[in-house]
């Protein structure tokens, strides 16, 4: 099953690769990353979107959390969550597309943020599938380049992960 | 008080209470040497090759329960430093390690000797650190002691670049009391709730066993697992790296678990209905084939460590916290309680034990003409009245070391269980004998193991550590010619060592007592003798039957009922399975 682990950690320099050292030691499987500094300078927040069995993603979170650098985490996936993905997608345009191209940005909400005689460049955001969906929707032969952020994440409700 | 950097280092390990730190001096900690050279709180004790510091002051940790300390220069230093670290980060030894590096401003140039040892150590230390300020020298110290030896302890690393401990840079030093970590706080006293729980199946359980490791011994709980077992009068069993933790003189131990464990306790494990799992880690040597792991148990563990529960094995009752708190808990509740284990169960079950243990899967040739391994460590236990700390180095010869020398009690087995390194033995009995100097301290290993830190017959004569080394010689990488007996068809690729060096020129070219032993009833004389010898390092090679296997042994991938034993001369004990 997919998960979305949240963590809070120290802006050190070093504990990225910790949690990414982690990772590929113990052969756990990364999808998607995304760090960078809170509010507070000296914490950063990072997401990682991983999958496996429930006992994988237990062990996971326990050595995670074994991490000295790690103050605390939580796993989305677990409880109603919000999870956002930015992705900017350039695209060949034609007479022919350039429509469809703009009405299908629309219908997606994305925006065109860059027009050239012969490209766009799209911003979308959105969950991870839904961004999945609009590539699908996009003739592949006019895709330049895909840019995603990787997913990140927050839990909906009055609980958040601070320290 | 202004210092430099070098001296902050110096001055907050003798603040740290730290008697010896374990090194070899190189240009990146020229600094730091001087600093040293400069006062006598701390005492350093130059070894010959880095992997030698490390696993003397893990020697050191292991028998004091103290952290072990190490100085190492930058590059090479550092890097033959890493073997060892791995070694007490596998077995969770709390130890600290300074490295030296590059000065900061070129760092990441590939300078001479430059190596990224943050980066390299971080898969086998618990943290490190890389000081870039001259300010932060005490309090990453501080915290690197509170790290290594709280919690699941574990070796920490403190990376220090050259121009951090410029004696010309001097800086007010102040020694911090206490430090406190946000994002560690290890877990100290285990859930109520669960404890009860557990108690309550411990209570109901007809055929029980206690299965206790190496946290025990870290943990300083000997005593309470002691009182525990015999209040339950259950029978208990130690992984190699707990042996000690439970006196194996006593009727409830049934010895050692796992590919080398008795017959007793490993059918025990297998037959058991509630396993008591305290301080161990499930390791793939202890368990044998998952999926037939303890097939009829509950299990019930209590571990420091919440990631080592339910890792490869699922518990039933999982308890997170010390040991010995956990166990202090347990006894109380075992006490107040109106329930008493059932006496008809464990009445049977202990018959039952007493069946497999009258197997005798110990037992071996007592009238071999050729020198058994198994008799010179009977002969060590009796000629040290089973007191002495005796260190290993890895293979045929610590299985038997962990077999045949009974440990009454906590550190005195002192041994690579985790990374299995050879290479370990020597230095760290050099360690130890410097903890406990008038211990007898003996370094049981073979001629393949000895030959990996051999250079540090030097140090033990330097710093007067009087070890007795008991090699026993049998020409071969034993363990691996006994898998390649078995597993290949004996295709003895590469592990008979053609050229091996007469041991006694050698240790007396070293400086110290040389024996060459090759009758059996030469042994017991030697070992006598040696030890007499207080103030001298005795290297005793003994000449053993070459042919000679570990027994019992769970080959890999399969379960604990199904152990190849000895082929003994009535032929009775071989592959027997449970009827």
């Amino acid at each position: 099953m997919r998960h979305i682990i949240s963590i809070l950690m120290e802006n050190e320099s070093g504990a990225l690769s910790r949690v990414a050292g982690l990772f590929s030691a113990r052969g756990y499987n990364i999808e998607s990353l995304t760090v960078a500094p809170t509010e507070d300078p000296s914490l950063s927040r990072m997401t990682l979107v991983t999958r496996g069995s429930d006992q994988i993603i237990e062990q996971i979170t326990k050595q995670l959390n074994k991490l000295i650098d790690v103050v605390k985490l939580i796993d989305l996936a677990e409880s109603a969550h919000i999870e956002r993905e930015l992705m900017l997608v350039k695209v060949k345009t034609t007479e022919a597309n350039r429509e469809e191209i703009r009405s299908m940005t629309d219908i997606f909400r994305g925006r065109i943020l860059d027009i050239t005689p012969v490209t766009y460049v799209i911003e979308m955001t959105g969950p991870s599938e839904k961004l999945d969906a609009f590539i699908a929707a996009v003739d592949p032969e006019s895709i330049i380049e895909v840019v995603r952020s990787g997913a990140t994440g927050i839990s909906r409700g009055e609980k958040g992960l601070h320290l | 008080m202004e210092l430099s950097g070098a001296e902050i280092l110096i001055k907050s390990l003798e603040d740290e209470g730290v008697e010896y730190i374990f090194g070899y001096p190189g240009g990146a900690v020229l600094h730091i040497y001087d600093a040293l050279f400069q006062q006598d709180a701390v005492k350093h004790i130059l070894v010959r090759h880095e992997q030698g510091a490390t696993h003397a002051a893990d020697g050191y940790a292991r028998a004091t329960g103290l952290p072990g300390v190490v100085l190492v220069t930058s590059g090479p230093g550092a890097t033959n430093a890493v073997t060892g670290i791995a070694t007490a980060y596998m077995d969770s030894i709390p130890m600290v390690v300074i490295s030296g590096q590059v000065p900061s401003a070129v760092i990441g140039s590939d300078a001479f000797q430059e190596v990224d040892m943050v980066g390299i150590s971080r898969p086998c230390v618990k943290h490190n650190f890389l000081v870039k300020d001259v300010n932060l020298i005490a309090e990453t110290i501080k915290k690197a002691f509170y790290v290594a030896s709280t919690g699941r302890p574990g070796p920490v690393v403190v990376d220090i670049p050259k121009d951090i401990t410029d004696p010309r840079i001097k800086v007010p030093y102040k020694y911090p009391k206490k430090v406190h970590i946000r994002s560690y706080n290890p877990a100290v006293s285990g859930h109520k709730g669960q404890i009860k729980k557990a108690v309550d199946l411990m209570l109901s359980a007809e055929r029980p066993i206690i299965y206790s490791g190496g946290g025990v011994v870290l943990g300083e709980a000997s005593k309470e697992l002691t009182e525990f077992s015999q209040l339950l009068g259950y029978p208990v069993t130690n992984t190699l790296m707990g042996l000690g933790a439970y006196p194996a003189t006593d009727k409830l131990f049934v010895g050692m678990l796992g590919m080398h464990g008795t017959y007793e306790a490993n059918m025990s494990m297998h037959e058991s209905d509630l396993i008591i799992a305290v301080g161990a880690r499930f390791d793939d040597r202890v368990t044998g084939k998952l999926d037939q792991f303890c097939p009829y148990a509950k299990i019930i563990h209590i571990d420091i460590d919440p990631a080592s529960i339910s890792k490869t094995v699922k518990v039933d009752v999982p308890i997170v916290g010390e040991v010995k708190p956990v166990l202090e808990q347990m006894i109380e509740l075992i006490k107040d309680s109106k329930k008493t284990p059932s006496k008809k169960a464990l009445e049977t079950w202990w018959k039952q034990i007493k069946d497999w243990q009258s197997i005798d899967c110990l037992s071996y040739d007592r009238e071999s003409p050729q020198i058994k391994p198994q008799f010179v460590i009977e002969q060590l236990y009796e000629v040290t009245n089973g007191e002495a700390f005796v260190t290993s180095d890895v293979g045929q010869h610590q299985m038997w070391a962990a077999q045949y020398y009974r440990f009454d009690k906590p550190r005195r087995w002192i041994n690579s269980g985790g990374l299995g390194t050879m290479g370990f033995g020597l230095p760290a009995a050099i360690g130890v004998k410097l903890a406990h100097p008038k211990a007898d301290v003996a370094c049981v290993t073979g001629e393949a193991s000895i030959q990996m830190c051999i250079q540090e017959l030097s140090t033990a004569l330097q710093y007067k550590t009087p070890i007795k080394i008991v090699n026993l010689n049998n020409r071969y990488m034993g363990m691996v010619r006994q898998w390649q007996e078995f597993s290949y068809e004996s295709r003895y690729s590469h592990s008979y060592l053609d050229t091996i060096p007469d041991f006694v020129k050698l240790a007396e070219a070293y400086g110290h007592v040389g024996m060459r032993i090759d009758k059996p009833e030469e042994v017991r004389p030697a070992l006598e003798k040696a030890f007499a010898m207080k103030d001298r390092t005795v290297f005793l090679d003994i000449i053993t039957d070459q042919t000679e296997n570990v027994y019992p042994m769970i080959e890999s991938g399969k379960a604990h009922h199904d152990m190849k034993l000895r082929v003994t001369a009535t032929g009775t004990t071989t592959d027997r399975e449970l009827a």
